[in-house]
């Protein structure tokens, strides 16, 4: 069997894993309730809102980018959960030196995991992301600039920062590479917004800063994306008061559709990461 | 060094001799810094070798979320074996180790001997030539280590290959055509169990006048007297009934004549330079017939 087969097998058995575990019933369980009350919330700020038309489609739509912020937190805590303890209690509790023994390649076990984990992980993003908009737009007739694009953005994101504490769990324990790529996270994230702040006061230093932390984890990339793909229209901005959507790049609520080679460096970046992985992975003592 | 195929193959040593070292550079969970080796004609590490090798690791835990018969299940598609065949492999190592009434209990309510039962299920799958065992009855009851015992002797009867490291000697002994000894990544001998063996005498429990022994010597081997007790190492065999007959001519009285042999903690101790409990690493025991199975006599030498 190939090692395509080998990484499928692992896979499976990741799935498998969370099913049994009952980690695939929580997130169906928390999306639920979620968009129940992401409903609930929004038909009643539709509701008792004092003002009509633009104006509160544009606070609509603010507190609309500040649940997709938490939505992709949520995302990022489940990832580096879920990833940090993938590799590293498997060694140390002599599980993997049963499976190693068969013909299976270390960084088919690696990649494995990592496929069988971003598989639950995009679905829910997706499943969640997707009944989340719908039902802000039942609840308010509200629809920001792209929808359909905001939860893939926020998938992929997730998927960088699974990535990310699936290499630490080749080699750190899983509370330090669980800690490690939550700070790393949070730092992408206010690395990305000093670089917003520098685009839009033309700051070359915050710029620099910026970039540098989206090289280094461009987990905030795909945020901006996220955040951008939500921005109301230049009609919602310019009925709410604003003067241009100009003016909007300096609500911490904006974002930056990513260039392609952006996305192209995010997944350069992901592959890279595996491939560090992997060699971190063979070169460790089972 | 090297293991016959179709051999019960023991690998001894000291704590931190590299046992469990050698056992991953075979399977290639650990890379050599140097040197090489192959495992059923291919370099170490070899991932298709892998399809014909079973292992028990010495520390292990299978995924406590899942039944003895999903693990198996698991192990049948790592190892690559045809589904048709799933069903009546996982069958044959439940009823081989006895785990056929827990077959779908979560391995988390298993106990460790349980769990080694189930490790040596796991290693037996898709009848493999090569079964490396890393200490396989650690966990085991002495029932378990009977099982295990048939269970090695019905891998011998079927041609399969056993590397088998251990610390239990006796296990060892019973059970082994062959072994290794390694001290300090290095090995120090290998020797078939006939080898070891063969410095073989007899204990002669003797009473009657203290010079019935005297000045039998040379032509019997290496005579020695402890209280009663006469032994004869390395007599050959047909000496042993003249030199029976010599002893009663001065008078002795034999009460008892018993083989004896070399055990191997003796000669494990022996060859690892560390002095046995008790007499010296020639001092013998006699032997009960079976080997390693017997108990010594009273006054026997090594007590």
């Amino acid at each position: 069997m190939s090692s395509f087969g080998s990484i499928l097998i692992v896979a499976r058995l990741t799935l498998r894993e969370a099913i049994r575990r009952r980690l695939l019933w929580a997130l169906v369980g928390l999306t639920v309730l979620i968009v129940a009350l992401t409903w609930w919330a929004f038909s009643r700020i539709a509701e008792v809102s004092p003002v009509r038309g633009s104006i509160q489609e544009l606070g609509v739509s603010q507190v609309l980018v500040m649940l997709a912020f938490m939505f992709s937190f949520v995302l990022a805590m489940t990832a580096v959960f879920a990833a940090s303890p993938a590799i590293g209690p498997d060694i140390e509790n002599g599980l993997l030196l049963a499976v190693l023994a068969r013909p299976i390649r270390r960084i088919d076990v690696l990649l494995g995991r990592w496929l069988g984990l971003a598989s639950v992980l995009v679905a829910y993003a997706l499943v969640a992301g997707y009944l989340e908009l719908g039902a802000v737009v039942v609840a308010t007739g509200y629809l920001p600039t792209d929808p359909i694009l905001a939860p893939p953005y926020l998938a992929a994101e997730s998927l960088v920062l699974l990535t990310l504490a699936l290499v630490f769990s080749t080699r750190i324990s899983s509370v330090a590479g669980g800690a490690i790529a939550v700070v790393g996270y949070g730092l992408a994230w206010m690395a990305g917004f000093a670089g917003g702040i520098g685009e839009a006061f033309h700051s070359d230093v915050l710029r620099t800063a910026g970039t540098i932390g989206r090289i280094v984890l461009p987990s905030n990339v795909l945020w901006q994306g996220a955040a951008a793909a939500l921005t109301p229209s230049a009609d919602v901005l310019g009925g709410g008061g604003l003067a241009s959507p100009e003016l909007y790049k300096f609500s911490p609520f904006s974002g930056v559709s990513p260039s392609i080679e952006w996305l192209a460096w995010c997944a350069i970046w992901i592959v890279g990461a595996l491939a560090v992985g992997a060699w971190l992975l063979r070169t460790r003592e089972l | 060094m090297t293991v016959p195929r179709g051999e019960v193959f023991g690998f001894l040593g000291p704590n931190g001799a590299g046992k469990t070292t050698s056992v991953k550079l075979l399977l290639g969970l650990s890379a050599p810094t140097s040197g090489s080796g192959s495992v059923l004609g291919a370099p170490l590490g070899d991932v298709a070798a892998r399809r014909r090798v079973g292992y028990l690791p010495e520390l292990f835990r299978y995924q406590g979320w899942m039944t003895a018969r999903e693990v198996l299940g698991l192990h049948c598609e790592l190892a690559r074996l045809p589904r048709a065949d799933w069903g009546r492999e996982i069958g044959d190592a439940l009823r081989l180790v006895g785990l056929a009434e827990r077959a779908d209990d979560r391995t988390q309510t298993f106990s460790k001997g349980m769990q080694q039962r189930l490790g040596l299920g796991v290693a037996l799958l898709g009848r493999p030539e090569l079964v490396i065992l890393d200490e396989p009855t650690s966990a085991l009851d002495p029932v378990g280590r009977q099982d295990v015992r048939r269970l090695l002797a019905e891998l011998r009867d079927r041609g399969t290959t056993v590397f088998l490291n251990s610390h239990l000697l006796t296990e060892v002994e019973r059970v082994c055509d062959r072994v290794a000894v390694v001290d300090r990544g290095r090995v120090v001998a290998q020797l078939s169990m006939a080898e070891l063996t063969a410095d073989r005498g007899v204990g002669i429990r003797v009473t009657g006048p203290a010079d019935a022994s005297e000045g039998i010597d040379g032509r019997y081997g290496r005579v020695r007297r402890e209280g009663e007790w006469l032994y004869a190492d390395g007599i050959a065999d047909a000496d042993v009934p003249a030199l029976v007959a010599a002893l009663v001519a001065r008078g002795g009285e034999i009460h008892a004549v018993i083989p004896t042999r070399q055990t191997l903690e003796e000669r494990f101790l022996s060859l690892l330079g560390a002095a046995p409990d008790s007499g010296g690493p020639d001092a013998g025991r006699p032997d009960a017939g079976e080997p390693g199975a017997g108990s010594p006599p009273a006054g026997g030498a090594t007590g």
